[in-house]
Protein backbone atom coordinates (compact mmCIF):
# COMPACT_ATOMS: atom_id res chain seq x y z
CA UNK A 1 0.00 0.00 0.00
CA UNK A 2 2.96 1.99 0.60
CA UNK A 3 3.74 1.85 -3.06
CA UNK A 4 0.66 2.97 -3.95
CA UNK A 5 0.09 5.91 -1.40
CA UNK A 6 3.92 7.10 -2.89
CA UNK A 7 3.03 7.11 -6.38
CA UNK A 8 -0.27 8.63 -5.82
CA UNK A 9 1.22 11.28 -4.18
CA UNK A 10 3.81 11.98 -6.53
CA UNK A 11 1.48 12.18 -9.33
CA UNK A 12 -0.79 14.73 -7.57
CA UNK A 13 2.32 16.84 -6.03
CA UNK A 14 3.40 16.79 -10.14
CA UNK A 15 0.41 17.50 -10.85
CA UNK A 16 0.15 21.02 -9.33
CA UNK A 17 3.97 21.76 -9.93
CA UNK A 18 2.98 21.57 -13.58
CA UNK A 19 -0.21 23.55 -12.80
CA UNK A 20 0.86 27.37 -11.32
CA UNK A 21 4.49 26.61 -13.76
CA UNK A 22 1.87 26.19 -16.58
CA UNK A 23 0.44 29.40 -15.46
CA UNK A 24 3.60 31.25 -14.16
CA UNK A 25 2.82 34.68 -15.80
CA UNK A 26 -0.74 34.43 -13.20
CA UNK A 27 1.38 32.58 -10.34
CA UNK A 28 5.13 33.65 -9.66
CA UNK A 29 5.57 37.34 -11.72
CA UNK A 30 2.92 39.30 -9.92
CA UNK A 31 4.71 39.15 -6.13
CA UNK A 32 8.19 39.59 -7.41
CA UNK A 33 6.88 42.62 -9.52
CA UNK A 34 4.37 43.90 -6.28
CA UNK A 35 7.39 43.04 -3.90
CA UNK A 36 9.72 44.99 -6.06
CA UNK A 37 7.85 47.78 -5.76
CA UNK A 38 7.71 47.65 -2.10
CA UNK A 39 11.47 47.29 -2.00
CA UNK A 40 11.60 50.86 -4.10
CA UNK A 41 9.20 52.64 -2.34
CA UNK A 42 9.39 51.94 0.87
CA UNK A 43 12.94 50.68 1.14
CA UNK A 44 14.78 52.80 -1.51
CA UNK A 45 12.29 56.25 -1.21
CA UNK A 46 10.82 56.53 2.13
CA UNK A 47 13.17 53.71 4.16
CA UNK A 48 16.12 56.57 3.70
CA UNK A 49 13.93 59.20 5.66
CA UNK A 50 13.15 56.68 8.19
CA UNK A 51 16.51 55.88 9.35
CA UNK A 52 17.58 52.23 11.29
CA UNK A 53 15.17 50.15 12.93
CA UNK A 54 16.46 47.95 15.73
CA UNK A 55 19.62 48.53 14.49
CA UNK A 56 19.50 47.71 10.68
CA UNK A 57 18.43 50.03 7.50
CA UNK A 58 14.82 50.01 7.26
CA UNK A 59 15.25 48.35 4.25
CA UNK A 60 17.39 45.41 5.79
CA UNK A 61 14.49 45.56 8.21
CA UNK A 62 11.56 44.87 5.81
CA UNK A 63 12.59 42.11 3.64
CA UNK A 64 12.65 39.39 5.50
CA UNK A 65 8.46 40.95 6.45
CA UNK A 66 7.89 41.01 2.46
CA UNK A 67 9.38 37.35 1.40
CA UNK A 68 7.24 36.14 4.32
CA UNK A 69 4.17 38.13 2.49
CA UNK A 70 4.61 36.30 -0.69
CA UNK A 71 5.08 33.19 0.84
CA UNK A 72 2.04 33.63 2.75
CA UNK A 73 0.03 34.90 -0.23
CA UNK A 74 1.02 32.17 -2.60
CA UNK A 75 0.84 29.20 -0.88
CA UNK A 76 -2.64 30.23 0.34
CA UNK A 77 -3.83 31.12 -2.99
CA UNK A 78 -2.48 27.93 -4.88
CA UNK A 79 -4.01 25.29 -2.54
CA UNK A 80 -7.30 27.63 -2.43
CA UNK A 81 -7.61 28.49 -6.40
CA UNK A 82 -6.45 25.21 -7.37
CA UNK A 83 -8.44 23.16 -5.03
CA UNK A 84 -11.70 24.97 -5.79
CA UNK A 85 -11.45 25.31 -9.53
CA UNK A 86 -10.83 21.27 -9.12
CA UNK A 87 -14.22 20.75 -7.84
CA UNK A 88 -15.63 23.14 -10.19
CA UNK A 89 -14.34 21.35 -12.91
CA UNK A 90 -15.48 18.52 -11.26
CA UNK A 91 -12.29 16.95 -12.15
CA UNK A 92 -11.80 16.17 -8.27
CA UNK A 93 -13.53 13.44 -8.50
CA UNK A 94 -10.14 11.68 -10.43
CA UNK A 95 -9.19 11.91 -6.86
CA UNK A 96 -11.75 11.19 -4.89
CA UNK A 97 -12.82 7.37 -6.72
CA UNK A 98 -9.36 6.34 -6.83
CA UNK A 99 -7.55 4.37 -3.68
CA UNK A 100 -5.85 7.83 -2.59
CA UNK A 101 -6.45 8.64 1.24
CA UNK A 102 -7.13 11.51 2.34
CA UNK A 103 -3.75 12.31 4.22
CA UNK A 104 -2.36 11.90 0.33
CA UNK A 105 -4.64 14.57 -1.21
CA UNK A 106 -4.15 17.19 1.33
CA UNK A 107 -0.31 16.81 0.78
CA UNK A 108 -0.27 16.43 -2.41
CA UNK A 109 -2.36 20.48 -2.41
CA UNK A 110 0.04 21.25 0.30
CA UNK A 111 3.29 20.13 -1.65
CA UNK A 112 1.98 22.35 -4.52
CA UNK A 113 1.52 25.38 -2.44
CA UNK A 114 5.11 24.57 -0.70
CA UNK A 115 6.67 24.46 -3.84
CA UNK A 116 5.06 27.37 -5.09
CA UNK A 117 5.69 29.79 -2.24
CA UNK A 118 9.60 28.39 -1.93
CA UNK A 119 9.83 29.36 -5.53
CA UNK A 120 8.22 32.69 -5.35
CA UNK A 121 10.42 33.21 -2.06
CA UNK A 122 13.51 32.63 -3.31
CA UNK A 123 12.71 34.86 -6.69
CA UNK A 124 12.02 38.05 -4.25
CA UNK A 125 14.87 36.67 -2.02
CA UNK A 126 16.81 37.59 -5.20
CA UNK A 127 15.38 40.47 -6.00
CA UNK A 128 15.91 41.84 -2.60
CA UNK A 129 19.48 41.55 -3.40
CA UNK A 130 20.00 43.98 -5.77
CA UNK A 131 19.16 46.21 -2.84
CA UNK A 132 20.59 44.85 0.64
CA UNK A 133 23.44 42.19 1.00
CA UNK A 134 21.56 38.61 2.53
CA UNK A 135 22.31 37.84 5.82
CA UNK A 136 21.53 34.89 7.94
CA UNK A 137 21.11 34.94 11.97
CA UNK A 138 19.69 31.19 11.94
CA UNK A 139 19.22 29.14 8.34
CA UNK A 140 17.38 26.37 10.68
CA UNK A 141 14.79 29.25 11.55
CA UNK A 142 14.38 30.30 8.48
CA UNK A 143 14.09 27.11 6.80
CA UNK A 144 11.94 25.73 9.52
CA UNK A 145 9.89 28.69 9.76
CA UNK A 146 9.42 29.11 6.24
CA UNK A 147 8.15 25.56 5.64
CA UNK A 148 5.68 25.78 8.18
CA UNK A 149 4.12 29.00 7.55
CA UNK A 150 4.01 27.67 4.22
CA UNK A 151 2.39 24.33 5.02
CA UNK A 152 -0.12 26.39 7.76
CA UNK A 153 -1.50 28.43 4.68
CA UNK A 154 -1.76 25.91 2.07
CA UNK A 155 -3.85 24.08 4.55
CA UNK A 156 -5.55 27.59 5.61
CA UNK A 157 -5.96 27.73 1.85
CA UNK A 158 -7.47 24.14 1.24
CA UNK A 159 -10.31 24.77 4.06
CA UNK A 160 -11.09 27.98 1.86
CA UNK A 161 -11.29 25.87 -1.17
CA UNK A 162 -13.45 23.09 0.48
CA UNK A 163 -16.24 25.67 1.31
CA UNK A 164 -16.26 27.94 -1.33
CA UNK A 165 -18.73 27.77 -3.44
CA UNK A 166 -18.38 30.14 -6.47
CA UNK A 167 -14.60 32.10 -7.22
CA UNK A 168 -15.87 35.38 -5.21
CA UNK A 169 -15.50 32.72 -2.00
CA UNK A 170 -11.75 32.36 -2.58
CA UNK A 171 -10.72 35.85 -3.45
CA UNK A 172 -12.68 37.57 -0.08
CA UNK A 173 -10.56 35.66 2.60
CA UNK A 174 -6.72 37.17 1.27
CA UNK A 175 -8.73 40.50 0.06
CA UNK A 176 -10.19 40.75 3.69
CA UNK A 177 -8.53 38.93 6.34
CA UNK A 178 -5.29 37.72 4.54
CA UNK A 179 -3.49 40.78 3.73
CA UNK A 180 -4.63 42.98 6.42
CA UNK A 181 -3.27 40.71 8.45
CA UNK A 182 -0.59 40.54 7.42
CA UNK A 183 0.20 44.35 6.76
CA UNK A 184 -0.56 44.71 10.72
CA UNK A 185 1.50 41.70 11.35
CA UNK A 186 4.78 44.00 11.42
CA UNK A 187 6.11 43.53 8.02
CA UNK A 188 6.81 47.16 8.19
CA UNK A 189 7.37 48.21 11.54
CA UNK A 190 8.63 46.25 15.06
CA UNK A 191 5.66 45.55 17.24
CA UNK A 192 7.55 47.13 19.93
CA UNK A 193 6.93 50.75 18.75
CA UNK A 194 3.64 50.49 19.34
CA UNK A 195 1.62 51.45 22.31
CA UNK A 196 0.95 49.03 24.69
CA UNK A 197 -2.63 48.44 24.19
CA UNK A 198 -1.98 48.19 20.06
CA UNK A 199 0.83 46.20 20.94
CA UNK A 200 -1.37 43.52 22.95
CA UNK A 201 -3.47 43.61 20.16
CA UNK A 202 -1.33 42.64 17.72
CA UNK A 203 -0.02 39.61 19.88
CA UNK A 204 -3.59 38.12 18.78
CA UNK A 205 -2.55 37.87 15.16
CA UNK A 206 -0.53 34.87 14.62
CA UNK A 207 1.32 35.88 11.44
CA UNK A 208 3.51 38.67 13.77
CA UNK A 209 4.52 35.56 15.20
CA UNK A 210 5.39 34.00 11.71
CA UNK A 211 7.37 37.50 10.56
CA UNK A 212 9.19 38.31 14.47
CA UNK A 213 10.36 34.09 13.65
CA UNK A 214 11.81 34.39 10.02
CA UNK A 215 12.93 38.25 10.55
CA UNK A 216 14.68 36.33 13.87
CA UNK A 217 16.38 33.76 11.58
CA UNK A 218 17.85 36.55 9.36
CA UNK A 219 18.78 39.85 11.75
CA UNK A 220 18.33 38.10 14.56
CA UNK A 221 15.98 40.43 16.26
CA UNK A 222 12.52 39.77 17.60
CA UNK A 223 9.26 41.45 18.59
CA UNK A 224 8.08 37.64 20.12
CA UNK A 225 10.15 35.23 21.96
CA UNK A 226 11.12 32.11 19.19
CA UNK A 227 9.16 29.27 20.61
CA UNK A 228 6.17 31.35 20.41
CA UNK A 229 6.93 31.14 17.07
CA UNK A 230 7.10 27.27 16.83
CA UNK A 231 4.17 26.60 19.16
CA UNK A 232 1.97 28.71 17.37
CA UNK A 233 2.74 27.73 13.93
CA UNK A 234 2.30 23.78 14.82
CA UNK A 235 -0.83 24.82 16.94
CA UNK A 236 -2.62 26.10 14.09
CA UNK A 237 -1.29 23.73 11.64
CA UNK A 238 -2.62 20.33 13.88
CA UNK A 239 -6.04 22.73 13.81
CA UNK A 240 -6.36 23.11 10.38
CA UNK A 241 -4.88 19.54 9.63
CA UNK A 242 -7.53 17.92 11.39
CA UNK A 243 -10.25 19.64 10.01
CA UNK A 244 -9.35 19.98 6.47
CA UNK A 245 -9.26 16.07 7.12
CA UNK A 246 -12.37 15.82 9.12
CA UNK A 247 -14.06 17.35 6.04
CA UNK A 248 -12.24 15.55 3.23
CA UNK A 249 -13.08 12.53 4.45
CA UNK A 250 -16.70 13.08 5.63
CA UNK A 251 -16.96 14.40 1.69
CA UNK A 252 -17.99 18.17 2.93
CA UNK A 253 -19.25 19.90 -0.40
CA UNK A 254 -17.47 16.88 -2.48
CA UNK A 255 -20.05 14.27 -1.65
CA UNK A 256 -23.35 14.44 -1.94
CA UNK B 1 -21.22 -17.69 -8.41
CA UNK B 2 -18.16 -14.94 -7.83
CA UNK B 3 -19.50 -11.23 -8.53
CA UNK B 4 -17.96 -8.23 -9.49
CA UNK B 5 -20.52 -6.06 -7.91
CA UNK B 6 -22.87 -6.91 -5.01
CA UNK B 7 -25.35 -4.34 -3.71
CA UNK B 8 -28.08 -5.35 -0.65
CA UNK B 9 -30.64 -3.46 0.39
CA UNK B 10 -28.87 0.39 -0.64
CA UNK B 11 -30.46 2.98 0.09
CA UNK B 12 -29.98 6.58 -0.28
CA UNK B 13 -31.45 9.86 0.80
CA UNK B 14 -30.47 13.33 0.10
CA UNK B 15 -30.26 16.41 2.50
CA UNK B 16 -33.75 17.41 1.79
CA UNK B 17 -35.79 14.75 2.37
CA UNK B 18 -35.24 13.26 -1.19
CA UNK B 19 -35.43 9.37 -1.57
CA UNK B 20 -33.21 8.50 -4.71
CA UNK B 21 -32.26 4.74 -3.75
CA UNK B 22 -35.16 2.82 -1.67
CA UNK B 23 -33.61 -0.42 -0.89
CA UNK B 24 -31.70 -1.58 -4.26
CA UNK B 25 -30.28 -5.66 -4.19
CA UNK B 26 -28.13 -6.37 -7.24
CA UNK B 27 -25.82 -8.77 -8.45
CA UNK B 28 -23.66 -8.09 -11.19
CA UNK B 29 -21.93 -11.83 -12.25
CA UNK B 30 -17.28 -11.54 -12.98
CA UNK B 31 -17.36 -11.21 -16.76
CA UNK B 32 -20.96 -9.82 -17.36
CA UNK B 33 -21.67 -6.61 -19.49
CA UNK B 34 -24.95 -5.65 -17.68
CA UNK B 35 -27.31 -2.80 -18.41
CA UNK B 36 -28.77 -0.64 -15.68
CA UNK B 37 -31.39 1.39 -17.40
CA UNK B 38 -34.07 3.88 -15.72
CA UNK B 39 -35.87 7.62 -16.43
CA UNK B 40 -34.16 10.07 -15.79
CA UNK B 41 -33.94 10.61 -11.65
CA UNK B 42 -34.91 7.11 -11.47
CA UNK B 43 -31.22 6.34 -9.09
CA UNK B 44 -28.79 4.84 -11.33
CA UNK B 45 -26.28 7.73 -11.24
CA UNK B 46 -26.88 7.87 -7.59
CA UNK B 47 -25.76 4.06 -7.52
CA UNK B 48 -23.21 4.30 -9.56
CA UNK B 49 -22.33 7.42 -7.57
CA UNK B 50 -22.20 5.30 -4.34
CA UNK B 51 -20.29 1.87 -5.88
CA UNK B 52 -17.27 4.44 -6.90
CA UNK B 53 -17.39 6.79 -3.75
CA UNK B 54 -18.93 9.80 -5.25
CA UNK B 55 -22.13 9.54 -3.08
CA UNK B 56 -22.46 8.79 0.46
CA UNK B 57 -24.66 6.22 1.20
CA UNK B 58 -27.39 6.18 3.89
CA UNK B 59 -27.59 2.23 4.41
CA UNK B 60 -27.01 -0.89 2.88
CA UNK B 61 -23.83 -3.14 1.47
CA UNK B 62 -21.56 -2.74 -1.24
CA UNK B 63 -19.11 -5.03 -2.59
CA UNK B 64 -16.70 -4.96 -4.91
CA UNK B 65 -15.17 -8.50 -6.17
CA UNK B 66 -15.76 -9.10 -2.36
CA UNK B 67 -14.57 -5.94 -1.14
CA UNK B 68 -16.80 -4.42 1.24
CA UNK B 69 -16.54 -0.31 0.53
CA UNK B 70 -16.74 0.09 4.39
CA UNK B 71 -14.34 -1.89 5.28
CA UNK B 72 -12.28 -2.42 2.39
CA UNK B 73 -12.21 0.75 0.60
CA UNK B 74 -9.09 0.97 -1.32
CA UNK B 75 -9.08 -1.99 -2.46
CA UNK B 76 -13.05 -2.04 -3.87
CA UNK B 77 -11.62 1.41 -5.49
CA UNK B 78 -8.90 -0.03 -7.02
CA UNK B 79 -11.34 -2.45 -8.98
CA UNK B 80 -13.27 -0.13 -10.85
CA UNK B 81 -12.96 2.37 -13.72
CA UNK B 82 -15.22 4.63 -13.91
CA UNK B 83 -16.66 6.96 -17.42
CA UNK B 84 -18.37 9.92 -15.41
CA UNK B 85 -21.74 11.04 -17.73
CA UNK B 86 -20.27 14.59 -17.43
CA UNK B 87 -16.81 15.65 -18.76
CA UNK B 88 -14.58 16.05 -15.82
CA UNK B 89 -10.73 16.25 -16.51
CA UNK B 90 -8.80 19.80 -16.07
CA UNK B 91 -9.71 20.29 -19.93
CA UNK B 92 -6.02 22.82 -19.60
CA UNK B 93 -3.83 19.60 -18.99
CA UNK B 94 -2.86 17.63 -22.12
CA UNK B 95 -4.54 14.71 -23.56
CA UNK B 96 -1.11 12.43 -22.09
CA UNK B 97 -1.08 14.04 -18.89
CA UNK B 98 -4.71 13.18 -17.90
CA UNK B 99 -4.50 9.92 -18.30
CA UNK B 100 -0.84 9.62 -17.04
CA UNK B 101 -1.87 11.54 -13.84
CA UNK B 102 -4.74 9.22 -13.35
CA UNK B 103 -2.96 6.09 -13.60
CA UNK B 104 -0.62 7.57 -10.78
CA UNK B 105 -3.81 7.92 -8.28
CA UNK B 106 -3.75 4.04 -8.97
CA UNK B 107 -0.58 3.65 -7.96
CA UNK B 108 0.76 3.09 -11.80
CA UNK B 109 4.30 4.03 -11.93
CA UNK B 110 4.98 6.93 -14.26
CA UNK B 111 7.28 4.93 -16.58
CA UNK B 112 4.30 2.10 -16.97
CA UNK B 113 1.88 5.08 -17.11
CA UNK B 114 3.54 6.03 -19.99
CA UNK B 115 4.03 2.81 -22.05
CA UNK B 116 -0.08 2.27 -21.32
CA UNK B 117 -1.06 5.63 -22.14
CA UNK B 118 0.23 5.25 -25.79
CA UNK B 119 -1.77 1.53 -25.67
CA UNK B 120 -4.48 3.17 -24.61
CA UNK B 121 -4.58 6.14 -26.75
CA UNK B 122 -3.81 4.42 -29.54
CA UNK B 123 -6.86 2.18 -28.98
CA UNK B 124 -8.89 5.67 -28.56
CA UNK B 125 -7.63 6.84 -31.63
CA UNK B 126 -6.23 10.31 -29.49
CA UNK B 127 -2.72 9.13 -29.55
CA UNK B 128 -1.89 12.11 -32.31
CA UNK B 129 -3.70 14.51 -30.01
CA UNK B 130 -1.74 13.13 -26.95
CA UNK B 131 0.37 16.66 -26.26
CA UNK B 132 -3.52 18.60 -27.10
CA UNK B 133 -5.09 20.28 -24.33
CA UNK B 134 -8.13 18.64 -23.64
CA UNK B 135 -10.31 21.45 -24.33
CA UNK B 136 -9.52 21.37 -27.45
CA UNK B 137 -10.89 18.04 -28.67
CA UNK B 138 -14.49 17.49 -29.89
CA UNK B 139 -16.90 15.92 -27.90
CA UNK B 140 -16.70 12.41 -29.31
CA UNK B 141 -12.90 12.67 -28.60
CA UNK B 142 -13.41 14.02 -25.25
CA UNK B 143 -15.63 10.84 -24.54
CA UNK B 144 -12.97 8.57 -25.69
CA UNK B 145 -10.77 10.39 -23.53
CA UNK B 146 -12.72 9.36 -20.38
CA UNK B 147 -13.13 6.03 -21.50
CA UNK B 148 -8.89 5.77 -21.81
CA UNK B 149 -8.38 7.47 -18.97
CA UNK B 150 -10.57 4.77 -17.10
CA UNK B 151 -8.63 2.33 -18.42
CA UNK B 152 -5.21 3.15 -17.38
CA UNK B 153 -5.12 1.06 -14.02
CA UNK B 154 -6.82 -1.72 -16.24
CA UNK B 155 -9.80 -2.16 -13.62
CA UNK B 156 -11.59 -5.43 -13.43
CA UNK B 157 -14.85 -3.52 -13.45
CA UNK B 158 -15.65 -0.38 -15.55
CA UNK B 159 -18.55 1.62 -15.16
CA UNK B 160 -19.95 3.82 -18.09
CA UNK B 161 -22.47 5.80 -17.20
CA UNK B 162 -24.23 7.12 -20.64
CA UNK B 163 -21.24 6.72 -22.28
CA UNK B 164 -22.00 7.44 -25.69
CA UNK B 165 -23.94 10.49 -25.09
CA UNK B 166 -23.95 13.53 -27.36
CA UNK B 167 -21.55 11.09 -29.82
CA UNK B 168 -22.00 10.27 -33.62
CA UNK B 169 -23.50 6.82 -35.32
CA UNK B 170 -19.90 6.26 -36.19
CA UNK B 171 -18.23 6.89 -33.30
CA UNK B 172 -20.82 4.80 -30.82
CA UNK B 173 -20.41 1.72 -33.02
CA UNK B 174 -16.93 1.96 -33.04
CA UNK B 175 -16.74 2.30 -29.40
CA UNK B 176 -19.62 -0.56 -28.96
CA UNK B 177 -16.86 -2.44 -30.60
CA UNK B 178 -14.39 -1.51 -28.31
CA UNK B 179 -16.18 -2.23 -24.99
CA UNK B 180 -17.32 -6.04 -26.92
CA UNK B 181 -14.08 -6.91 -27.43
CA UNK B 182 -12.88 -5.32 -23.46
CA UNK B 183 -15.67 -7.64 -21.97
CA UNK B 184 -14.71 -10.37 -23.89
CA UNK B 185 -11.12 -9.72 -22.96
CA UNK B 186 -12.52 -10.48 -19.23
CA UNK B 187 -13.56 -6.95 -18.07
CA UNK B 188 -16.76 -6.70 -16.35
CA UNK B 189 -18.86 -4.13 -17.70
CA UNK B 190 -21.79 -1.98 -16.28
CA UNK B 191 -23.62 0.31 -18.66
CA UNK B 192 -26.16 3.13 -18.54
CA UNK B 193 -27.37 4.60 -21.36
CA UNK B 194 -30.85 6.30 -22.95
CA UNK B 195 -29.87 4.12 -26.06
CA UNK B 196 -32.01 1.31 -25.51
CA UNK B 197 -30.60 0.08 -28.54
CA UNK B 198 -27.22 0.23 -26.92
CA UNK B 199 -27.91 -2.04 -23.76
CA UNK B 200 -29.71 -4.52 -26.37
CA UNK B 201 -26.83 -4.71 -28.92
CA UNK B 202 -23.72 -4.79 -26.06
CA UNK B 203 -25.21 -5.95 -22.74
CA UNK B 204 -26.15 -9.67 -21.45
CA UNK B 205 -28.11 -8.98 -18.27
CA UNK B 206 -30.37 -5.98 -17.53
CA UNK B 207 -31.43 -4.11 -14.61
CA UNK B 208 -34.60 -0.88 -14.63
CA UNK B 209 -34.80 0.96 -11.89
CA UNK B 210 -37.61 3.22 -11.44
CA UNK B 211 -38.16 5.39 -8.52
CA UNK B 212 -34.90 4.19 -6.54
CA UNK B 213 -36.51 0.91 -6.76
CA UNK B 214 -34.63 -1.69 -8.88
CA UNK B 215 -37.73 -3.28 -10.79
CA UNK B 216 -36.63 -5.55 -13.30
CA UNK B 217 -33.11 -7.87 -12.98
CA UNK B 218 -33.01 -10.54 -15.38
CA UNK B 219 -30.99 -11.66 -18.78
CA UNK B 220 -31.64 -9.26 -21.96
CA UNK B 221 -33.02 -12.82 -23.87
CA UNK B 222 -35.70 -12.83 -20.95
CA UNK B 223 -36.76 -9.38 -20.70
CA UNK B 224 -37.22 -9.87 -24.22
CA UNK B 225 -39.26 -12.72 -24.62
CA UNK B 226 -41.76 -10.75 -22.73
CA UNK B 227 -42.54 -8.21 -25.57
CA UNK B 228 -45.66 -9.40 -27.02
CA UNK B 229 -46.19 -7.60 -30.39
CA UNK B 230 -43.55 -5.37 -32.22
CA UNK B 231 -44.88 -2.35 -34.68
CA UNK B 232 -43.91 -2.98 -38.46
CA UNK B 233 -43.64 0.03 -40.90
CA UNK B 234 -44.67 -1.02 -44.69
CA UNK B 235 -43.17 1.50 -47.34
CA UNK B 236 -45.64 0.69 -50.65
CA UNK B 237 -45.38 1.53 -53.84
CA UNK B 238 -48.26 3.10 -55.44
CA UNK B 239 -51.43 1.12 -55.75
CA UNK B 240 -55.31 1.52 -56.72
CA UNK B 241 -56.84 0.09 -54.05
CA UNK B 242 -56.43 0.96 -50.73
CA UNK B 243 -54.77 -1.90 -48.80
CA UNK B 244 -57.05 -4.43 -46.78
CA UNK B 245 -55.09 -6.59 -43.73
CA UNK B 246 -56.77 -9.12 -42.27
CA UNK B 247 -56.02 -10.67 -38.78
CA UNK B 248 -53.46 -7.60 -38.31
CA UNK B 249 -54.47 -4.48 -36.54
CA UNK B 250 -52.87 -2.15 -39.05
CA UNK B 251 -53.49 1.61 -39.86
CA UNK B 252 -52.49 3.22 -43.38
CA UNK B 253 -50.20 6.42 -41.94
CA UNK B 254 -50.30 8.22 -45.09
CA UNK B 255 -50.41 7.22 -48.96
CA UNK B 256 -47.83 4.89 -48.81
CA UNK B 257 -46.78 4.22 -45.08
CA UNK B 258 -48.47 1.22 -43.50
CA UNK B 259 -47.99 0.03 -40.09
CA UNK B 260 -49.14 -3.23 -38.40
CA UNK B 261 -48.58 -4.28 -35.36
CA UNK B 262 -47.21 -7.93 -35.25
CA UNK B 263 -47.69 -10.45 -32.51
CA UNK B 264 -45.46 -13.00 -30.87
CA UNK B 265 -45.15 -15.81 -33.32
CA UNK B 266 -47.41 -14.52 -35.27
CA UNK B 267 -44.97 -13.58 -38.55
CA UNK B 268 -45.10 -11.05 -41.38
CA UNK B 269 -45.24 -13.83 -44.17
CA UNK B 270 -48.88 -13.35 -43.91
CA UNK B 271 -48.91 -9.37 -44.65
CA UNK B 272 -46.48 -9.96 -47.27
CA UNK B 273 -49.00 -12.26 -48.69
CA UNK B 274 -52.00 -10.19 -48.70
CA UNK B 275 -50.17 -7.55 -49.97
CA UNK B 276 -49.28 -9.40 -52.79
CA UNK B 277 -52.56 -10.91 -53.50
CA UNK B 278 -54.11 -7.06 -53.70
CA UNK B 279 -51.34 -6.36 -55.95
CA UNK B 280 -49.35 -4.12 -54.03
CA UNK B 281 -45.61 -4.28 -53.95
CA UNK B 282 -43.50 -3.50 -50.52
CA UNK B 283 -40.51 -1.66 -51.15
CA UNK B 284 -38.98 -1.90 -47.42
CA UNK B 285 -39.99 -2.56 -44.23
CA UNK B 286 -38.47 -2.09 -40.55
CA UNK B 287 -38.99 -1.59 -37.20
CA UNK B 288 -41.48 1.42 -36.05
CA UNK B 289 -39.24 1.43 -32.85
CA UNK B 290 -36.67 -0.65 -30.53
CA UNK B 291 -37.99 -3.27 -29.30
CA UNK B 292 -36.35 -3.29 -26.22
CA UNK B 293 -37.54 0.85 -25.81
CA UNK B 294 -41.42 -0.51 -26.33
CA UNK B 295 -40.79 -2.97 -23.37
CA UNK B 296 -38.86 -0.74 -21.01
CA UNK B 297 -41.88 1.91 -21.34
CA UNK B 298 -43.94 -0.71 -20.88
CA UNK B 299 -42.60 -2.15 -17.87
CA UNK B 300 -41.73 1.18 -16.32
CA UNK B 301 -45.56 2.00 -17.44
CA UNK B 302 -46.85 -1.02 -15.51
CA UNK B 303 -44.86 -0.01 -12.27
CA UNK B 304 -46.13 3.02 -12.28
CA UNK B 305 -50.01 2.12 -12.63
CA UNK B 306 -49.14 -0.87 -9.60
CA UNK B 307 -48.09 1.98 -7.22
CA UNK B 308 -50.88 4.50 -8.24
CA UNK B 309 -53.07 1.22 -7.52
CA UNK B 310 -51.74 0.64 -4.34
CA UNK B 311 -51.78 4.32 -3.47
Amino acid sequence: MFKLYYTALKSLAVKETNRYLRIWVQTLVPPVITTSLYFVIFGNLIGGRIGEMEGFSYMEFIVPGLIMMSVITSSYSNVSSSFFSQKFQKNIEELLIAPVPTHVIMWGFVIGGLGRSILVGALVTLISLFFVPLQAFSWVMIIMTLLMTSILFSLAGLLNGIFAQSFDDVSIVPTFVLQPLTYLGGVFYSISMLPPFWRAVSRVNPIVYMISGFRYGFLGVIDVPVLWTLIILTFFIAVLYTINWYLIETGRGLRS
Amino acid sequence: MSYALEIKDLEKTYKGGVKALRGIDLEVEEGDFYALLGPNGAGKSTTIGIVTSLVNKTSGSVKVFGYDIDSDLTRAKQQIGLVPQEFNFNSFETVQQIVVNQAGYYGVPRKEALIRSEKYLKQSDLWEKRHVRARMLSGGMKRRLMIARALMHEPRLLILDEPTAGVDIELRREMWEFLRELNASGTTIILTTHYLEEAEMLCRNIGIIRAGELIEDTSMKSLLSKLMFETFIFDLDTYENKPEITGYSSELVDETTLHVEVERNQGVNDVFKQLSEQGIKVLSMRNKSNRLEELFLKITEENKQEEDNNV
